[in-house]
Formats: structure tokens, C-alpha cells, sequence
């Protein structure tokens, strides 16, 4: 994991002495409402509906044990004792005073955390898959060229005060999308060409929100020393020619779907042909600088499948379910890559308690050389696990109530805080994922059912990412009631390239105690006329978005 | 009345002749020659006029309000694109807490919104001493910069 040196430190010493000063200037009234608000927000303190909300960076979700105590810490003595992972990999606390916030981030800093730009029309936090480093399929660990475009991003002198927030994902799984890459501003695909020398694969102008839209080609392969001169160019484009007269046509997609992509890519190339070989361009010194602290860490000599292992699971039905579901393949013999959800019964998706972070702090020191990563489905993984040991762990995970087998199944839903904490909610989402939950609790029916994305947003700001959900969950107001509208057919990229797609709405909107049916019936029709094998998403491509509504609303005559 | 400085105090302004870039794209045979000030609007790019820069001692670039940041991109090309060396001035809605950003983006004096405090502006110069990124005063960014 990236540690900082001493420039990394200042930089962050003198954000906190900033901030502090810019909270006591607004409390004494020299600064005005409206002009304290950006400068809150690019340090991740929102205002939602009943108190602020700390939005705390996780830099493509790496996290170490201390940073994870930490966590637990601020949210015991600064808020209601519990914390949220979010669908971006970062934090978030619902609770604190907004006058405790400088005090917070200092905090933070002592454990090299922040919440730097985590708000605000800015670039944001990059995220990556939450595998990165540990399985054998990547071209390369993407998380030095992630680290690269943090310190890039980090108080970017010209890309303050963009149109709107700019998000960067990070892919380097050939043939998948581990990161949902086409849905951000710009996506990154690290690549290989044909002769051997690692590049990427640009997309510019994804996003979701109102009009949802998927990322386009804007380069086929940039060398890996281009990759900042690149940036700097495309969002120099942006910066000067995105709209900014309506917050809603602001995003960069506006701005390639009003150029074309080939206009857009004739902009960005004469800005970046002017700029490449000048001295912002990254060095291989640097590159390597970056690298060595994501080398591997003291791996032991190990067989695979030790006996241990075998012998528990074919004596535990519970645990050999979780081994199949929860734990996949690491490139090293003897290793297994584990990933806790947090998607119990009861709490709402990404929520922890203050307890739980610090006995997960202490899982991974144990068992994980000190390391944890979130994940952009609002789960936690610990990446270095000994395969041996997964007994164990796994039984300490069930009591933390982070051991449900149902990693990519139906109840591993995405959903955003909604009416319950959001001013801008249409409705609340949480209610309606437990009602969810709750009818679909049985553990053989989901196994059965197998990878289904279900994600739910209290309103088209999109949150919970409804449009890339294979079933997609969307809080509407009709009159002043809360309404919920059905999508089918999204996909977030998932294992295959360039097969990211929108949903499709099913139809009127339904009640909230109407859905646990709706979802049932949607469930039902699928069961009955899959084919051997054939997934969720597989079969609702096969047979159509006609039969899936009938079954839902009856046939129309 | 905004306070005009640069980053170590106040400083008198200079008398220069106005001209707005459709003033200049019209009469610029005329005004050639002539000590002037282009006054830029934040939707005028500085692609529009960047080979025109040196004819101006002073450009000053418009922040109609401090949320709009194109007036950073305007500075660093006219600076890094098309080497203008004169006066780069920001103008409009210009507060404290931007002003690190716009020196860092070229800019060398700032008519400070006129109730932002001196003091406090003045200390926002050195907010940072080390920032990661190339800027228009230093084309090395901190990779090329650092000493371990
Ligand atoms: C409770 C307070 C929250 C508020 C007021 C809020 C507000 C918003 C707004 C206004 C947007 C739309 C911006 C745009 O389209 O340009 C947005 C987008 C987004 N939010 Fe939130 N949000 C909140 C919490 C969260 C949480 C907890 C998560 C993660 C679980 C989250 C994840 C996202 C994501 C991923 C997007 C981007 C969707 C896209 O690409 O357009 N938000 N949020
Ligand atoms: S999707 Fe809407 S309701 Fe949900 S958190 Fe975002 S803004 Fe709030």
C-alpha cells in the first residue's frame, strides 16, 4: 500500500490547517453561506437532510489497519457509532457537527486519510477493482497508475471550479470490467499491444444521473507515459467548453455528445500533441517510485487446497457455501481472496459499526498483512488470506455477521442512503432493499437464482445506480407519494468487455408494499424459463423485455 | 471598490487603454501599438486570441462568479500555449480561498473582492508549499521536483 513521504504529509498538514482556517473565517461570518459551500464540499462535508455528512476518502479503496481503527474511532466519538461504505469505495459518516469537522480530518491525517475532494465539482476519488494486486487475470496492478492520478488530482491548480464532478475508473482485467469503467467521466482500461508495452484504452463522457450514458472510444492506445498529459488535456477541453449554464447538461457527456466523439478527440489530441513532451509527462522513475510499495507482500511457500481446508469443507455444508460464493482465486498457491459483506439482515447496504471496524481491523492484521480494501458494492475484502486459515476466519466472520454467502446473489444489493437520510430523495430506498431481504431470506432459493444485480436510488440523481442494476429500483414522487419504478437489463461491465448496458423500464410505478411481489414475479418468470446455466441478465437479453412486463402487469390485449 | 494586489501587499494600479476582444478583433490595426488591457469575458476562450496576446501589457480575465473556473484554463494556455509574459490580472468575484489556485495558473495580480481581508489574503499565497502538479510557474510537476 502507498505510504506517505514527506511531501504527501505536508500536503495533507497544510489542507487541515486550511480548512480550519476556512471554518473559522465562515463562523465568524466572513465567509458567506454560499461561498463556504464549495470549499466544505471539496472537503467531503455535505448537507443532507437532517446533519452534515463526512464523506471520507478511500483512495481506490485501499486501507490499512490503523486507518480502519481510525474509522471506528471518528465514528464512536464523532458520530452515532457506526459508518458507510459507499458505491464509490469511500466512507461516509451521517452524523457529525459540522464544526467538528476540522477536527475529524485532523484526525484522519494522522493515519494519511482525508476527505479531499470527495465532494464538489471537482475530480473525484478513483476507483478500481477491489482485486487489483492479488489475481492472476490483471495485465497489471492498476493501483500505482491509481495512485499516479490521485496525487495528479489532489488540489489540481486549473480543475477546481470545473462544470460539474469528474469521476476517473481504473480497469486492467482484459475482457471484463471490474470497475464500471464506461459509466464514469473518463475510464481507463489498462492494456497491452501487440508489442507487449503496457498502454490504456481511453473512454470519455459515461456517467448516470438523469441521462444516463455509456463512455465512448476517445482512445484506442495511450502509451503509459502519456497518461497525466492526457488527462490535463481532456479536462482542459472540458473545463473551458462543458456547459455550465444548467447543472443537469454539465457533465462532461453533454459535452461529447454535443461535439461527437471525433470532434472531442480532435480538441483533446491538439491540446495533448502541444503538451506530450513536455516535462508534466510521467517518467518511468516515477512510475517505478509509485510501484514499490504495491509489490507483494511476504508471501509464504504454500501448497493450494491444503488439507485443513479440504477436511472443513466437505464436513460443513454453511462453510463450503461461503468457500464457493465469498472467496475466489488469488494469483499466489496457498492464498484465497475473502470478501466480507455487509449486507445483513436489518442494517442498511455499507452500514459498520464502530465494533465491527475494529474487530475487521484486527481480522486483518491477523490474517491479511495489516490491509483491507472496500469495494464499489459496498463490501469489504481482505485480499491475502491462507487458504488454511479460512476456517477459522470464516467463523469469526460469522460473528461479526460478515459471513453471508451471497456475494453477487440477490440480497448483495446496491442502494443509496435515501429518504431516510437524503433531502434530494424522491424515497426511501433503504425500507424497501430490507423488505427485499426479508422476503428473499432463503438462502437455497437465492443460490438458485444465482448473479443478479439488484440496485435501488431514491431518486434519478442515481446513487444506488439503478440504470446499471440487472434489475434497477428507482424512487419516484407522484403527488407527494413515494412511487417506485422497475428497470431490467442493466449491467454495470461486470465479466465481460464492453457489455455495459442501461436498463429498460418495465413500466407504471408500483407502492412500496408492492414490491416484494413485483420483484417475486420478475424472479419467478425468470425461473421458469431460463435455460440450463443461463444468468439473470443472459436470459432477459435472450427473450425480451415484453414477457418480462407481462409477467409483471399481465398481458395487454 | 476591489483591492488590488499582488502577493506580498496592495500596489497602484496602472492606466492602460481598455479594449474587449471584439473591440480589438475589429480594431486591432488601430489599437496596435497602444499600451492596452484586454478585458476578457470567462466564456472567451484563449484560443480565440492567443497569437494576439503580446500586443497587450495587460490581460485581465473575469470571474463572474468564484464557482466558474475557466478563467484558470484561459491563464495557464495564455502563459504556457502562447508565452504571453505581461500582466495577467483576475477579476470579478475574486476571493481568498482562490487565489493559490489562480497564482498558480499564472495570474501575478488580483483585484481582491473589495470585504475579502488583506491579511488573510495574503497568507493564502503560501497556503501549500509543495503541490504535486506542473503549474504556469514551475513546468516540473513534483515527480520532477523531488529530492529523494
Ligand atoms: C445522503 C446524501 C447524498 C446526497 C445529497 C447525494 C447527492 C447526489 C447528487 C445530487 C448526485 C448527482 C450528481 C450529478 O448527476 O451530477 C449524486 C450522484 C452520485 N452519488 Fe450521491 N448523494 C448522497 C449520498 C450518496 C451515497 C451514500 C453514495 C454511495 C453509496 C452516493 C453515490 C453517488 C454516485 C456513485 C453518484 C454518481 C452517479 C453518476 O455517475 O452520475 N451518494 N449524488
Ligand atoms: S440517489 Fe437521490 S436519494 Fe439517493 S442518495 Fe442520491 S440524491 Fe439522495
Amino acid at each position: 500500500m502507498y505510504v506517505y513521504d514527506q511531501y504527501d504529509q505536508q500536503l495533507l498538514n497544510e489542507r487541515v490547517a486550511q480548512f480550519k482556517g476556512q471554518m473559522e473565517r465562515y463562523l465568524d461570518g466572513k465567509i458567506s453561506e454560499e461561498e463556504f459551500l464549495p470549499l466544505r464540499l471539496q472537503n467531503g462535508i455535505y448537507v443532507q437532510r437532517y446533519a452534515p455528512m463526512l464523506r471520507v476518502a478511500v483512495p481506490y479503496g485501499a486501507l490499512n489497519s490503523a486507518q480502519v481503527r481510525k474509522l471506528a474511532y471518528v465514528a464512536r466519538t464523532y458520530d452515532k457509532g457506526y459508518a458507510h461504505f459507499s458505491t464509490r469505495q469511500n466512507v461516509q459518516f451521517n452524523w457529525p457537527e459540522l464544526s467538528q469537522c476540522p477536527q475529524i480530518l485532523a484526525d484522519l491525517a494522522e493515519v494519511e486519510m482525508h476527505a479531499v475532494q470527495t465532494s464538489g465539482n471537482c475530480i473525484r476519488n478513483t476507483t478500481t477493482d477491489e482485486y487489483a494486486g492479488v489475481i492472476a487475470e490483471e495485465v497489471v496492478d492498476p493501483r500505482p497508475y491509481c495512485e499516479i492520478i490521485r496525487q495528479w488530482s489532489t488540489f489540481h491548480p486549473e480543475f477546481a471550479f470545473l462544470p460539474r464532478k469528474f469521476k476517473i475508473a481504473v480497469n486492467s482485467v482484459p475482457g471484463e470490467d471490474r470497475a464500471s469503467i464506461a459509466m464514469h467521466d473518463i475510464g481507463i482500461n489498462i492494456v497491452k499491444n501487440d508489442a507487449g508495452e503496457v498502454g490504456y484504452r481511453v473512454l470519455v463522457g459515461g456517467g448516470l444521473g438523469r441521462t444516463p450514458i455509456l463512455g465512448e472510444e476517445i482512445c484506442a492506445f495511450l502509451p503509459e507515459e502519456d497518461l497525466l498529459t492526457y488527462l490535463d488535456a481532456t479536462i482542459r477541453v472540458y473545463n473551458q467548453f462543458g456547459r455550465r449554464d444548467n447543472k443537469y447538461k454539465a457533465r462532461i457527456k453533454i459535452l461529447v455528445k454535443a461535439l461527437g466523439i471525433d470532434r472531442m478527440r480532435e480538441l483533446v489530441e491538439e491540446e495533448f500533441n502541444r503538451i506530450k513532451e513536455g516535462e508534466g509527462k510521467l517518467t518511468q522513475a516515477e512510475l517505478e517510485r509509485v510501484k514499490q510499495y504495491f509489490t507483494d507482500p511476504a508471501y509464504k511457500a504454500l501448497e493450494n487446497e491444503p488439507a485443513a481446508l479440504v477436511e472443513a469443507r466437505s464436513d460443513n455444508k454453511a462453510f463450503a457455501r461461503w468457500l464457493e460464493r465469498n472467496v475466489r482465486a488469488h494469483k499466489k498457491s496457498g492464498y484465497a481472496v475473502v470478501t466480507l459483506t455487509l449486507k445483513q439482515i436489518g442494517t442498511p447496504p455499507g452500514d459498520v459499526t464502530a465494533e465491527q471496524l475494529d474487530a475487521v481491523a484486527d481480522l486483518a492484521d491477523e490474517y491479511s498483512f495489516g490491509e483491507l480494501r472496500s469495494t464499489h458494492q459496498q463490501n469489504l475484502v481482505l485480499a491475502d488470506v491462507e487458504q488454511a486459515e479460512l476456517f477459522a476466519l470464516w467463523q469469526k466472520l460469522k460473528a461479526l455477521g460478515m459471513a453471508t454467502p451471497t456475494l453477487g446473489l440477490l440480497t448483495d444489493m446496491i442502494c443509496c442512503p435515501g429518504g431516510d437520510f437524503c433531502a434530494l430523495a424522491n424515497a426511501k430506498s433503504i425500507p424497501v432493499a430490507e423488505d427485499i431481504q426479508a422476503r428473499f431470506e432463503d438462502l437455497d432459493y437465492l443460490w438458485d437464482l444465482g448473479d443478479i444485480d439488484l440496485n435501488i436510488s431514491g431518486c434519478m440523481n442515481a446513487c444506488g445506480h439503478h440504470h446499471i442494476g440487472n434489475i434497477g429500483v428507482l424512487g419516484v414522487d407522484k403527488k407527494g407519494e413515494e412511487f417506485y419504478q422497475v428497470s431490467l437489463g442493466g449491467n454495470s461491465g461486470g465479466n465481460k468487455a464492453d457489455d455495459a448496458s442501461l436498463g429498460k423500464i418495465l413500466g407504471p410505478s408500483f407502492a412500496r408494499d408492492a414490491m416484494p411481489d413485483v420483484i417475486a414475479k420478475i424472479l419467478d418468470f425468470y425461473v421458469t424459463s431460463r435455460h440450463e446455466g443461463e444468468t439473470f441478465l443472459e436470459a432477459y437479453r435472450r427473450i425480451g423485455h415484453t414477457p418480462f412486463k407481462e409477467a409483471v402487469y399481465g398481458k395487454a390485449d | 471598490m476591489a483591492k488590488l494586489i499582488n502577493t506580498t501587499g496592495l500596489i497602484q494600479d496602472t492606466e492602460l487603454t481598455q479594449v474587449t476582444l471584439s473591440e480589438w478583433q475589429e480594431n486591432s490595426a488601430s489599437l496596435k501599438g497602444q499600451s492596452l488591457e484586454l478585458v476578457l469575458t470567462s466564456d472567451q476562450t484563449a484560443d480565440l486570441f492567443g497569437e494576439d496576446a503580446d500586443n497587450f501589457a495587460r490581460i485581465s480575465i473575469e470571474f463572474p462568479k468564484f464557482t466558474d473556473g475557466r478563467g484558470y484554463s484561459a491563464a495557464r494556455l495564455l502563459r504556457e500555449r502562447y508565452g504571453y509574459k505581461g500582466e495577467l490580472r483576475a477579476i470579478g468575484d475574486v476571493l481568498i480561498d482562490q487565489l493559490f489556485f489562480m497564482k498558480r495558473c499564472g495570474f501575478d495580480t488580483y483585484a481582491l473582492r473589495e470585504d475579502q481581508v488583506l491579511e488573510d489574503a495574503i497568507a493564502a499565497f503560501s497556503t501549500f508549499t509543495a503541490p504535486y502538479q506542473n503549474d504556469a510557474n514551475d513546468q516540473r510537476p513534483l515527480f520532477r521536483r523531488r529530492l529523494n
